[in-house]
């Protein structure tokens, strides 16, 4: 080599450049990834070490109008999986089935959820009873990535009682996913399914939190606790209801478990709704987390429908409760005037065309005024008045007082009553074809049979404006100021008259069976074909629809019983509803209210 | 005559600073959240650097002349240890399927090429010594490409790429140290630009042009010339279209082969837990044995190969900037000692023991950013393992001999 002092000094000093270089540039590159990008990577380092598991939020609970609970929260329990793969996901639900049953759809669900996120715990019980979390915590170190929480649950204290009002909650599927993704609804949560769970879900949802969990990097939980600032869920505010749960726990109970039908109570003014059930019904604390198979089925194949809310979705012919309807329309039009008797007095029954039109009653009712008519519920007087009205004005009159329109009640699913269009003759034309049908349709419009369907809780609307001033009020579940619909204007003799008409109808009519002491109680029943038969008599839907006390009502009542017989039956449940509210009711309002 | 023995203190504390570092690095990669093995391993990592320690007092004993002595019999004998390891050597770790390891009744002993690369440098340091001027030409290198190449050889049929490298790098530095030019140096270095350049035409193409003309202005003798530019261009064309003809499994194969630490799909998951381990450090750190990338395991081999990560995830770019200064000062006083030896057989062998830390320093380091190809060789002073702290300190020996030796004349020289 040439060891000249002046060659190695050279050398000398560019290897020393070449140090300086090489560790300026090494310094130089870790400054780039550790001080500028290190947002970047800091980022990058908590998502590997970081997983967040839900806490969801309480749902806000819900009362009634004096405070009792309607639906709360009670601790319940959580359990869920993370899991790095798909394949290690089925592996350990295979190896957890050894612990605990966990069922091939259950697997096979919870395989889903994890598709559909899965960076959270994949929930496998929503709803985890004490016995198996236990179960679960002795074997805790064989599933390592396997989460126990405390969670919420859903309960109501007064179960089937309340079932057909409140809902129930259940874990979101798909349908609901794909569309409220957008609100932060993500796979695992549970959602209102029904009722008013699912009406004011916005409301009641909260805003669910999240742990955060350490895991390493085989995805097992290193720190259940502390590894970042949990964000807390916050729980939704109650929601207030009109709902009167004493009233409605005495309608369900009256109902019991062998009546099948469904009962509305409104008060009149502000349309707030004390009570609403659908017999039979179900009970919604089975079907928090999930719901179990078989008892789901049970339901389904119940033929008494228990899953359909026949107070606000079940449609049925109004009978003779629509005569009402009758009546407005001919009084509206100035066609006839209470004391105003028909032409053709009632033996039972008249001839129209080459047909025998028959009155319920086969005696016969005589020659009877409006006011008359209507409280022995009088067929006869009713075909002649609907055809005096005529079937234009009949159905457009009864499209005015909103036959064909939903209460506006504030529950889900609300089925739209079903009433010929205006102007008639054309529905009828286009129904029918021009030859098919006559004259004799408004005779079957003006009893409430025909082309005719309406709910429940749409009957009881249209009461709320006989009960005042012909302006109907919206049902409303929630508190919420009234929302008043016009549906009629009649002077005020004439609204005395048709509730002293209605009185009538249980003070000496249709319903006098169901009279009340110390009440004046209006109303009218009801008895509609039903298309269904048993032998040769055909089963009809019993009607009542009414209000109490007549001269300033406080309370409005509409049930029906499926194929319950005679409109009497109908009547002596709402007079034992409305008797509950106005002697019980009121003397408990007064007690806990004070004057 | 009994040589003045002046202990260099900025050497040794430099040695011992990072030997320090290293092992408090290793006792925080075994600081995990699911403990494993390697939580022990800082106990083991601790009698390593004593023994270490005194294996550096023995190398430092002995005068230059007798190191000269020893050079052949040491070279012969790595050479023959390398040549057994062939037959009987053992995988181990990261290179499971590799024979770099000599075991004896199934125990490990240790990892002979870590011992090599010193022989080697010895004796690259004692032929070029020999010179009375630098090689001007292919021709005149044979002898120093005989002394790497068969070790160089013997090695990559173990097979392993990163010692591989580490010789090549050792060769070059020495060439350099002993004064060859850097017009020969760029010829000699130009097969191996050629094959990385070759995946990219326009890139070799370019390297080919800057060839030439580097090769008419050399002007090295005609054959050598030629032999030059066609072994390029065998590099560039022929090694891409042999390249395309193998079949994926074949080419993974051949990768493995070449590198087994690493199999190539894992290895960009291992470099990027590396740098978001670095990257989330910041300026200071996330705290001593606080890393999460390292406590929930996932870095790499965090106590061997990927023990850097740790510094800059727990000790942030301050602690990067401070280990990587100690290396620098320990180079430079390295250079330093070279520029100061009394003959060239010592400076030389100074600037090749210095050579061999540079080399593992940047293709660790650099590894670790991803700026460098995984190979899996260790980090002097810092990666668990003890063939190679013996080896690292057994060159501080040799290099306190030397500065004790070269103090005398050198006095003068200031760099």
């Amino acid at each position: 080599m040439s060891f000249h002092p002046n060659d190695v000094q050279r050398r000398g000093r560019i290897a020393s450049g070449v140090l300086f270089a090489t560790f300026l540039f090494l310094v130089g590159s870790f400054f780039r990834t550790q001080i500028l990008q290190h947002a970047q990577y800091v980022l990058q380092s908590e998502e590997n070490r970081l997983r967040e598991v839900p806490l969801p939020a309480p749902r806000g609970v819900i009362y009634d109008r004096r405070g009792a609970i309607i639906a709360e929260n009670v601790p319940g329990y959580s359990v869920s999986l993370l899991s790095p793969r798909e394949d290690s996901l089925r592996a350990a639900l295979k190896r957890l089935s050894g612990t605990v049953s966990i069922t091939d759809d259950q697997a096979e669900a919870v395989v889903r959820r994890y598709r559909r996120n899965p960076n959270r715990p994949a929930v496998i019980f929503a709803d985890a009873t004490f016995d198996l979390v236990s179960r679960l915590e002795e074997h805790r170190v064989e599933f390592p990535g396997l989460i126990i929480q405390a969670t919420p649950k859903r309960f109501y204290p007064d179960g089937a009682a309340v079932a057909s009002l409140v809902g129930y909650t259940g874990e979101i599927n798909e349908g609901e996913l794909s569309t409220l993704a957008a609100q932060g609804y993500k796979a695992g949560q549970q959602i209102g399914k029904a009722g008013i769970e699912k009406q004011y879900e916005k409301r009641l949802r909260g805003r669910e939190g999240v742990r955060f969990v350490e895991v390493d990097a085989r995805n097992r939980v290193v720190k259940e606790a502390g590894a970042r600032q949990d964000i807390s869920p916050d729980g939704a505010p109650p929601l207030y209801t009109n709902l009167d749960l004493d009233l409605q726990k005495f309608v369900a109970g009256i109902f019991g478990d062998s009546l099948q039908g469904a009962a509305v109570a409104i008060e009149p003014q502000t349309g707030e709704v004390l009570a609403l059930h659908s017999a039979p019904s179900f009970d919604p604390n089975r079907f928090i987390g999930f719901i179990p198979a078989d008892y789901w089925r049970s339901l389904q194949n119940d033929p008494r429908r228990p899953l359909v809310n026949k107070a606000i979705q079940g449609r049925y012919p109004p009978g003779s409760t629509w005569k009402l309807a009758t009546a407005i329309v001919g009084l509206e039009e100035g066609l006839v005037k209470l004391g105003d008797h028909m032409p053709i007095p009632c033996t039972g029954g008249m001839q129209f065309g080459n047909r025998y039109f028959k009155c319920h009653d086969k005696r016969g009712h005589g020659s009877v005024n409006l006011t008359e008519a209507i409280e022995k519920s009088c067929d006869v007087y009713f075909y002649q008045l609907g055809l005096r009205i005529g079937l234009l004005k009949l159905v457009a009159g009864g499209i005015t007082l909103g036959a064909r329109e939903r209460s506006g009640i504030d529950l889900p699913n609300e089925q739209r009553p079903q009433f010929p269009t205006a102007p008639a003759n054309e529905y009828f034309d286009r129904r029918y074809g021009a030859r098919g049908w006559n004259q004799s349709a408004s005779l079957n419009l003006a009893i409430g049979q025909g082309e005719n369907s309406q709910t429940v809780v749409n009957m009881a609307r249209f009461y709320t404006a006989l009960a005042t001033d012909g302006a109907a009020a919206r049902p409303q579940v929630v508190r919420a100021a009234p929302d008043r619909q016009r549906l009629f204007q009649l002077d005020s003799v004439q609204m005395a008259g048709i509730r002293g008409a209605l009185a009538g109808v249980v003070s000496r009519g249709t319903a006098s069976a169901s009279r009340i002491q110390g009440i004046v109680l209006a109303g009218k029943t009801g008895t509609a074909q039903s298309g269904k038969f048993q032998g040769v008599a055909e089963l009809n839907h019993a009607w009542f629809v009414g209000f109490a006390p007549a001269d300033e009502p406080k309370i409005v009542v509409a049930v029906m019983i499926e194929f319950g017989g005679h409109g009497t039956r109908a009547a002596h449940i709402a007079s034992k509803i409305i008797e509950h509210y106005l002697k019980v009711t009121a003397q408990q309002f007064i007690s806990t209210e004070g004057p | 005559m009994k040589a003045r023995v002046v202990t260099d203190w900025p050497l040794v504390l430099l040695a011992l600073s990072l030997s320090a570092f290293g092992v408090s690095m290793v006792f925080s990669a075994g600081q995990t959240d699911v403990p494993t093995l390697v939580a022990h391993l800082w106990h083991n990592q601790l009698a390593w650097v004593a023994l270490g320690l005194a294996a550096a007092w023995l190398a430092s004993r002995p005068s230059v002349r007798f190191l000269d002595w020893a050079t052949t019999p040491a070279y012969a004998g790595a050479c023959v240890v390398l040549l057994l390891l062939l037959f009987v050597g053992k995988g181990a770790g990261t290179a499971a399927s590799t024979k770099s390891w000599l075991s004896v009744g199934g125990l490990r002993i240790g990892q002979p090429s870590e011992l090599a690369k010193i022989a080697v440098v010895m004796m690259l340091a004692r032929v070029l010594a020999a010179r009375r001027e630098p090689p001007k030409s292919l021709m005149e290198l044979w002898q120093p490409a005989v002394v790497v190449g068969l070790p160089w050889l013997l090695i990559m049929l173990q097979p392993d790429l990163g010692t591989g490298i580490v010789f090549i790098g050792i060769f070059f530095a020495m060439l350099f140290w002993s004064g060859v030019s850097w017009p020969l140096l760029v010829l000699v270095a130009s097969p191996g630009v050629s094959l990385i350049l070759a995946f990219s035409t326009g890139l070799w193409g370019a390297w080919f042009l800057l060839l030439l003309a580097l090769v008419l202005w050399y002007k090295p003798y005609i054959a050598e010339g030629v032999v030059i530019v066609s072994v390029n261009v065998i590099m560039g064309v022929v090694a891409p279209v042999v390249w395309e003809k193998l079949n994926p499994y074949q080419q993974k194969r051949l990768l493995v082969f070449l590198d087994p630490s690493t199999d190539p799909l894992r290895s960009g998951y291992h470099v990027i837990q590396s740098q978001v381990a670095i990257g989330s450090g910041g300026w200071l750190g996330k705290g001593f044995t606080l890393g999460t990338q390292k406590r929930l395991a996932f870095l790499p081999a965090q106590h061997t190969d990927f023990i850097f990560p740790v510094v800059g995830e727990e000790l942030g770019f301050v602690g990067v900037t401070v280990a990587l200064g100690l290396f620098l000062f320990l180079f430079l006083r390295s250079v330093r000692i070279s520029a100061r030896s009394a003959d060239p057989f010592s400076s030389l062998l100074a600037f090749g023991i210095a050579s061999i830390w540079f080399v593992h320093v940047i293709v660790n380091v650099g590894m670790t950013l991803n700026l460098m190809p995984i190979t899996g060789i260790p980090l002097p002073f810092f990666s668990y393992g003890g063939s190679f702290m013996l080896a690292c300190w057994l060159g501080v020996g040799v290099l306190m001999r030397l500065s004790a030796e070269g103090r005398g004349r050198a006095d003068s020289l200031v760099i």
